[in-house]
């Protein structure tokens, strides 16, 4: 049940909402009852050809020889990709905002740094004779060394798993890590009643959307492909193929927005550029799905990460002191993750006012699949670890969970530690709401505090 | 080319043939040659119900069943389930209850909902975890397809087709 | 090549075509047909039989036989074999349940196979190629078969005897964790007279839990009576690794689901 409780902040909105409070249909339900909804994937076209995907079945390997000559032969296929096809092979999907060194192959050339890379696209008419003809590549590996966890690839002298970072994790503009310096943390350690340290970590976690990652490629006779796909960032999907076939991107028309499951899985650039350079390669329309195996094995999933904090709490409750040090998995590839470590720096705080406060986070490059988005990545494992944290300094010091974060709760007009004033708040209301809601009742001081500003 | 050998059955009431590619799975069949995109593939290997379809009055999954197998079959699917512009009593209740996000499991859940309700007009909250038990759904945690299944049972006493 | 389908009316060609080379039995296609989904290239033609041998269930004498191409629905359904129901209603949901058949599930790698276990359990004779098989010798040798498997027949469970329990970590139900079937009869006295006890996703393929057997033959079961056999229950188990639960700790809750299901 939703109810609107206008009687918090009525001083900071003019009242007139017509919308909010009330249900209304959404527009797509119609086609997804009536089995309507057009997915990219109910189409066919005359002549579609399938791509089957050759991977690496090595988590570290380096590339002798690709020999794709018994698999050409076969019948039914139309032809075979490799690396030379590619005509911008290595790229990275921020390079568009700058974020770069790019370090991802589209099709392995030297080196596999993944368990599941792609190494050859074989494209036929069926996905049997596809299935056959990828079984007749042949790649000849030198296997080598791999780094299967962070502190293994943080370690000095461990292989290096990425040479286009140089070194087993994300160089920022501030170095090594993303950092956050508030206050003086270690002058609200010395006064601290007590200190409690903890490390957290969480496994890679698949997103497992119902439909599976894919696209189809028409090409219009003009040089120009539309491409059916049910990518979550049709523009970076766009502008990377425009980088990775060298193609302006007038010549692509990406048609996307329904989307059976994302929950960020679906932000990559992993079949489009393949599947379009197919299609413009052979001539004919173009499908490559994943399998369900694919979606789950060969997707990024949501990173692995390892999160210590170490906190600086007094007797009465208040947090004093916060430092901590968090470790995302990215895999063998940047992708999303130099933005998803980042954010976690940012969000180390939590919705508490601290006054001392000291967060460096890294995004640490190993031979794992290749992680990126999923719902709130970043923050949704830091929140993890920060709440149990809470749940343990509460137990430490004696007090109730929920009366501990109301002490701590931040106000409007408070700092936040990466220097952003805090506004909008709200978390105190909320938290009264919910005290009442889970009838978990708090002393009557917390119910006369608000989030405004002093309150 | 593969071989193409001609399966007949009838489609939501109406009598079709179609050549087929042999060995094709009947998902493949219904969405590339029959037209009928209704039953969606997520997995190709019996998981997650999203090609559920109901075959001569069973549920069964399209994507683990050969369309030369259905050569001769009554076939149902939630595309042929609205009459004229009118949906279906399930299609209305999920439509209402939002039982739907992205949709692409919602096929598959109505068409394993028709068929326990074919069955049991007036099921238990039980039987109806029961009978949605072999449908995976990513976006809805369940409950308001469960809500919708007996609001479409509450709704109209259900005949067997 | 691409796959091919052959139908067959009756078993004796179905047979023959079986024999004939890169061929695989199609029953109820939840694993053959999502094999050549997946990719498996080890086979060219998928035969079937509309043979209606295949589907009948028969209920005599205490014995009951079923055709390879008996679904799990219709065990479910049939007022002859509700003491097994349940061990057929474990398997998979409604539509697998409507095509899945007595067949297939012997062929079933763990976590698959759940009504496998069942059928060891009982103690059924599997028939192949017109010769007759105790289940536990069929299973050792399954994969080497190239005849066709066209029924099974058990004795059926003296009341109550049949218990059953699947272990899946979604509610109502899920891929094993791990399954246990268990045929135990007692005398007047509460004493446990004779006991068959089968283990799924305690090997590749449903195992006897022999040890636990024999333990259990004179206990009474009660929680002290049926400690012997509680603590015997894992001797002999290999348990599979798979996304479900690492073998680890399929082997750390066989015991605890044991004695459950022997007290219950």
């Amino acid at each position: 049940m939703i109810r609107l409780a206008k009687e918090y902040f009525a001083d900071q909105r003019d009242d007139d909402l017509k919308q909010l409070g009330q249900a209304f249909h959404r527009s797509d339900v119609p086609g997804h009852v009536t089995g309507k909804t057009n997915y990219f994937a109910d189409r066919s076209f005359p002549g579609m050809l399938h791509l089957k995907m050759v991977r690496s079945p090595h988590h570290h390997a380096r590339i002798r020889s690709i020999d794709t000559s018994e698999a050409e032969k076969h019948p039914g296929v139309a032809r075979v990709l490799t690396h030379k096809d590619v005509p911008h092979n290595v790229y990275t999907i921020l390079i568009l905002i700058q974020i770069g060194p790019e370090d991802e192959q589209v099709l392995a050339a030297d080196k596999v740094r993944w368990k599941g890379e792609a190494v050859v696209a074989v494209l036929a008419d069926s996905e049997r004779a596809a299935q056959e003809a990828a079984a007749k590549v042949k790649v000849d590996y030198e296997v080598l060394p791999a780094v299967l966890d962070m502190e293994a690839a943080l370690k000095p002298g461990a292989p290096i798993v990425n040479e286009y970072h140089g070194q087993n994790y994300y160089r920022y503009d501030s170095g090594a890590c993303r950092k956050v310096r508030f206050g003086d943390v270690e002058k609200g350690f010395a006064e601290a009643d007590h200190i409690l340290e903890q490390t957290y970590r969480s496994s890679p976690i698949e997103q497992a959307p119902a439909e599976t990652t894919g696209c189809i490629v028409v090409p219009e006779g003009n040089d120009r492909f539309t491409c059916y796909t049910n990518t979550q960032a049709l523009f970076f999907s766009l502008d990377n193929t425009s980088i990775i076939l060298q193609m302006p991107g007038h010549k692509l028309r990406f048609v996307g927005g329904t989307v059976g499951g994302g929950f960020g899985g679906k932000v990559d650039v992993t079949t489009e550029p393949i599947a379009i350079l197919a299609s413009k390669l052979t001539g004919r329309p173009v499908s490559f799905i994943y399998s369900r195996e694919e979606e789950m094995q060969v997707s990024s999933p949501r990173a692995a990460e390892t999160i210590v904090i170490k906190d600086g709490v007094m007797n009465d409750g208040r947090i004093v002191a916060r430092y901590v040090k968090g470790y995302t998995d990215a895999g063998a590839y940047s992708r999303h993750s130099p933005y998803g470590a980042q954010k976690g720096a940012a969000h180390y705080p939590g919705p508490y006012t601290i006054e001392n406060v000291w967060a460096d986070t890294y995004c640490v490059y190993t031979n794992r699949t290749p992680s990126s988005a999923m719902r709130g990545f970043g923050v949704t494992i830091a929140d993890f670890a920060l709440e149990v944290q809470m749940d343990k300094l509460a137990r430490l010091i004696g007090m109730d969970p929920l009366e501990f974060r109301f002490i701590n709760a931040y106000r409007d007009g408070d700092m936040k530690a990466h220097r952003q004033p805090t506004e909008g708040a709200a978390l105190i209301e909320c938290m009264q709401e919910a005290s009442k809601a889970a009838n978990w009742p708090v002393a009557e001081k917390y119910l006369r505090m608000s989030s405004y500003k002093g309150g | 080319m593969a071989k193409k050998v001609p399966v007949q059955v009838t489609l939501n009431g109406e009598e079709r043939a179609e050549f087929v590619e042999s060995g094709a799975t009947l998902l493949n069949a219904l969405r590339g040659r029959f037209g009928d995109t209704s039953p969606k593939g997520g997995c190709h290997q019996g998981t997650c119900g999203a090609c559920s379809v109901i075959i001569d009055g069973e549920l069964k999954l399209s994507c683990l069943t050969l369309a030369e197998a259905c050569d001769g079959a009554e076939i149902v699917t939630t595309a042929g389930l609205a009459t004229n512009s009118a949906m279906h009593p399930l299609q209305r209740a999920f439509a209402e209850g939002f039982a739907a996000q992205c949709g692409f499991c919602t096929p598959g859940m109505i068409m394993a909902a028709k068929a326990l309700l074919d069955q049991k007009p007036d099921p238990t909250r039980e039987d109806v975890i029961e009978a949605l038990s072999g449908n995976i759904c990513r976006c809805t945690g369940y409950e308001p397809i469960i809500q919708a299944v007996l609001a479409a049972a509450a709704a109209s006493p259900h005949k067997a087709a | 090549m691409t796959l091919s389908v052959r139908t067959c009316p009756t078993v004796d060609e179905a047979s023959a075509a079986l024999a004939a080379g890169r061929a695989r039995y199609l029953g109820g296609g939840t694993l053959v047909v999502r094999n050549a989904s997946e990719g498996d290239l080890s086979f060219d033609t998928l035969v079937r039989s509309t043979d209606p041998a295949l589907s009948r269930i028969a209920v005599a004498g205490g014995e009951a036989s079923l055709g390879a191409g008996v679904t799990m629905a219709a065990i479910t359904r049939h007022p002859g074999l509700a003491a097994i129901a349940k061990a057929a209603r474990a398997v998979g949901g409604p539509a697998i349940r409507n095509m899945a058949t007595v067949g297939g599930n012997l062929f079933a790698a763990a976590p698959y196979g759940d009504f496998a276990v069942a059928l060891m359990a009982l103690g059924a004779t599997v028939e192949a190629g017109g010769k007759a098989l105790g289940i536990d010798d069929f299973l050792q040798v399954r994969d080497d078969i190239r005849t066709m498997v066209t029924g099974v027949r058990f004795p059926l469970p003296a009341a109550g005897a049949f218990r059953f329990v699947k272990v899946s970590r979604i509610k109502p139900k899920g891929v094993s964790v791990l399954s246990i079937a268990a045929v135990i009869e007692t005398d007047a006295g509460g004493a446990v007279c004779s006991a068959r006890v089968a283990l799924g996703c305690m090997a590749d393929r449903p195992i006897r839990a022999r040890a636990a057997e024999a333990a259990l033959v004179g206990a009474t079961l009660t929680e002290a009576g049926v400690a012997k056999a509680v603590a015997a229950v894992s001797e002999g188990i290999r348990p599979i690794t798979d996304p479900i639960a690492s073998a680890w700790y399929r082997g750390e809750v066989l015991p605890v689901h044991f004695r459950r299901l022997l007290l219950a």
